[in-house]
């Protein structure tokens, strides 16, 4: 699907919003523009760009843009380099912004002043926003804005990014604005060049001077210890509680995901089913009404399924990411990656995809390392995807028999349990190759993670990100699906099978002749034919193997309990060594196609995705080729 | 003196920054986030057995670094400046 350029009110006034990260700048975007927001990519690169509409009190409209947050003007990171190119008028699809609101954080004016000077030198109109001036103010922070501004030669405004008219200031400025004649605002050159930008090393000792003389003249040359995160982080970085904290509350977070979103994937299951149901009743039997149900209908359910765990995951992430304590957690985790050569960073990517590969590879992007990004990306779907859970959940309740072990752990437990663990595992070993085999000169990687103050989250900003995180998987992924499912159901249905035929219909078909051949190919690792068609249409999403292997046996695909009617056929008919390579096979499987197409956007090439699909091709083939073949030495052949 | 070194939760003051010739660009990311000459840091909490990653304040922020980054930066005491 194209998402390239959004230009829906591309005539107004262009507003950048450009500031450090965790200035409140998107707090403060969200006070300005609400729910009028549109999220999509800036054109050619990843990098997430958010535009949105404030309304003057005029009635006049103006365009405002949340800048990638940047700590200089000198890009280091993609994020970075999008701030850069778009301030200086070098985005493709854009034009130049017509003024430029520089925020700062109260509490760190020090820094932020550096980016305000770094700006001034663009030669765009600016103004400068104090941001979290009510902290400051409880901290016993006195900010003379009248003098800042004097300092700047900018005028200087206030904002409180948490209280709903926190932004009121700023609006009553644009409105009172003579939008044709900016000058005014425009203190630098303005012949802004990239080699201007780049001189910014000459620049960041005399900007540091220049800073130091500003904040001593305004008497704001002393730190402000920061007390409540200090005790705070006195326990939640604690070396011993610290990291049982973090264990506790991910354990909290993964019951949530998996309990609370069965009532609303239920829900949505039956819906689908029932919307299935009308058309068949509705539709008279033929390839149209099989498109309709098994290809579009079944492929769209396969997406909006996993919508309930996503939303429940990315709830408790941004809540966390809000508060401040998930780059917290990245820190206490610092340690564990790095001794597989990843940082603390791949964290929060790894751990959206236990939801689902797509949004952790997406998340992939906060990460600068450009070589951290590529492996985060390599083993996040490594990191078992709640689409393998049907499969998983077939085969443990046909194989593996409900008994108490100890203590009250279930067997049945304990083997998903190292189901997710040897994903776990199997991605740390891949991460700990890759950084053996790559070149020294790209091991080098920063941490260099700036760890907030806390905060206490706002619901506003939470429900606005939550929206748009739905929006996004389910635009970007949503037509993929959608398009994979269509051909996998084509290739599952034609050719028709021949008169007088006595199989299942999808023996006959494309689908039937690859998976007979593969059948060849996986005979070693102890799948039967059976199996190797279901594992094409399996391709398209990995929950769909357990409804194919459903019409291999000839089940009618449409009953409601495919897998209840397949556990007698299938624990009769498999051993559970081919039960058991199954399982192994289904921890490294090559991830389904709608990952491969997002790794294919994120990283810009084929290159990463066929590397990726062959490696994990041949680990899964290798471990169930191990798991098949001791199986059978133990005579559970 | 370098930021590995320095007692917890004392003041110094950074006096440079040396990055290591394979990776001169980490110089300049550790001064765009506040390693600059003359600024104020501290050292706050180390991990398991003094080893990183540390987190260190400067200026008003706060930052995670690993120890081979803290290494880079030479700082001098509070009082001699």
């Amino acid at each position: 699907m194209s998402e390239s350029k959004v230009h829906f009110f591309s005539s107004e006034p262009l507003v950048a919003l450009l500031g450090n990260p965790n200035c409140g700048k998107t707090a403060l975007f969200n006070l300005l523009t609400g729910s009028r927001q549109k999220v999509a990519n800036y054109s050619g690169v990843t990098v997430e760009r958010k535009e949105g509409r404030l309304t003057l009190e005029s009635g006049k409209n103006i365009r405002i843009l949340d800048l990638p947050g940047a700590y200089s003007l000198y890009p280091r990171s993609l994020d970075e380099r999008v701030t850069c190119n778009v301030l200086l008028g070098r985005a493709e699809g854009e034009k130049r912004p017509d003024l430029v609101i520089c925020v700062l954080s109260a509490m760190n004016l020090r820094r932020n002043l550096r980016l305000v000077l770094a700006a001034k030198r663009l030669g765009l109109p600016c103004i400068v926003v104090l941001n979290m001036l009510d902290i400051a103010k409880r901290q016993g922070l006195q900010i003379d804005t009248a003098a800042l501004s004097n300092e700047l030669g900018l005028p200087v405004l206030t904002s409180i990014g948490i209280q709903s008219d926190g932004a009121n200031e700023i609006k009553q400025f644009l409105s009172a604005l003579d939008w044709r004649n900016l000058n005014a605002l425009r203190t630098g050159t303005s012949d802004a060049t990239l080699e201007n930008v780049a001189s910014h090393i000459a620049h960041a000792e005399s900007d540091n001077v220049q800073v130091q003389r500003i904040l001593q003249n305004l008497k704001l040359d002393q730190i402000i210890p920061d007390h409540l995160s200090d005790r705070l982080d006195a326990v939640l970085l604690h070396p011993f509680f610290g990291p049982v904290i973090l264990v506790a509350l991910l354990f909290c977070i993964f019951q949530a995901v998996f309990s609370w979103a069965t009532v609303p994937m239920d829900l949505i299951k039956s819906a689908i089913e029932y919307l299935g149901g009308q058309i068949v009743e509705v539709l008279p039997g033929g390839w149209l009404r099989s498109l309709i149900v098994n290809g579009i209908l079944a492929g769209l359910g396969g997406v909006v399924i996993f919508l309930p765990q996503i939303l429940i995951l990315f709830f408790f992430i941004l809540l966390l990411e809000e508060s401040g304590y998930l780059p917290r957690a990245a820190y206490l985790l610092d340690r564990v990656m790095g001794s597989v050569g990843l940082s603390g960073r791949s964290f929060i990517p790894l751990l959206s995809s236990f939801a689902c590969a797509i949004p952790g590879i997406m998340a992939t992007r906060s990460i600068s390392n450009a070589r951290d990004r590529m492996v985060t990306i390599l083993i996040a779907p490594m990191m078992t995807c709640s689409a393998r859970l049907p499969v998983y959940a077939l085969l443990i309740s046909a194989f593996i028999p409900e008994q108490k072990l100890w203590a009250g752990i279930d067997l049945q437990g304990l083997v998903l349990f190292l189901l997710y663990l040897a994903g776990i595992l199997g991605a740390m070993a891949v991460a700990w190759i890759l950084q053996r085999i790559t070149s020294e000169q790209f091991r080098m990687n920063a941490l260099m993670m700036e760890l907030p103050s806390y905060h206490l989250p706002r619901l506003g900003n939470l429900a606005i990100s939550l929206w748009q995180r739905a929006e996004i998987f389910l635009r970007r992924v949503g037509g993929i699906i959608l398009l994979m499912t269509v051909g996998l159901w084509a290739l599952s249905s034609f050719p028709f099978p021949p008169e007088g035929a006595t199989g299942s219909p999808i023996q006959y078909s494309f689908a039937g002749m690859l998976g007979q051949a593969l059948a060849h190919v996986f005979s070693p690792i102890g799948f039967n034919w059976q199996i190797s068609i279901a594992l094409v249409p399996g391709m398209a999403a990995r929950e769909v193997v357990v409804s194919s292997l459903a019409t291999v046996y000839a089940l009618s695909s449409s009953s409601v309990d495919a897998a209840d009617a397949l556990i007698p056929l299938i624990s009769s008919g498999w051993s559970l060594a081919t039960a058991l390579s199954l399982l192994a096979w289904f921890v490294f499987a090559p991830q389904c196609l709608s990952t491969i197409a997002a790794v294919k956007r994120e990283t810009g090439g084929w290159k990463i995705p066929v590397i990726m699909l062959s490696y994990l091709f041949c680990l899964a083939y290798i471990a169930s080729f191990i798991t098949y073949h001791i199986a059978s030495a133990l005579g559970l052949g | 003196m370098n930021l590995d070194q320095v007692d917890l939760g004392s003041l110094y003051r950074v006096s440079e920054v040396n990055a290591p010739k394979g990776a001169p660009q980490i110089k300049g990311q550790l001064e765009d986030i506040g390693f600059l000459p003359g600024e104020q840091v501290a050292v706050l909490r180390k991990g398991l057995l003094g080893k990183g990653p540390y987190m260190v304040r400067v200026g008003a922020s706060t930052f995670a670094l690993r120890q081979s980054e803290a290494r880079m930066i030479v700082v001098e005491s509070y009082t001699n400046v």
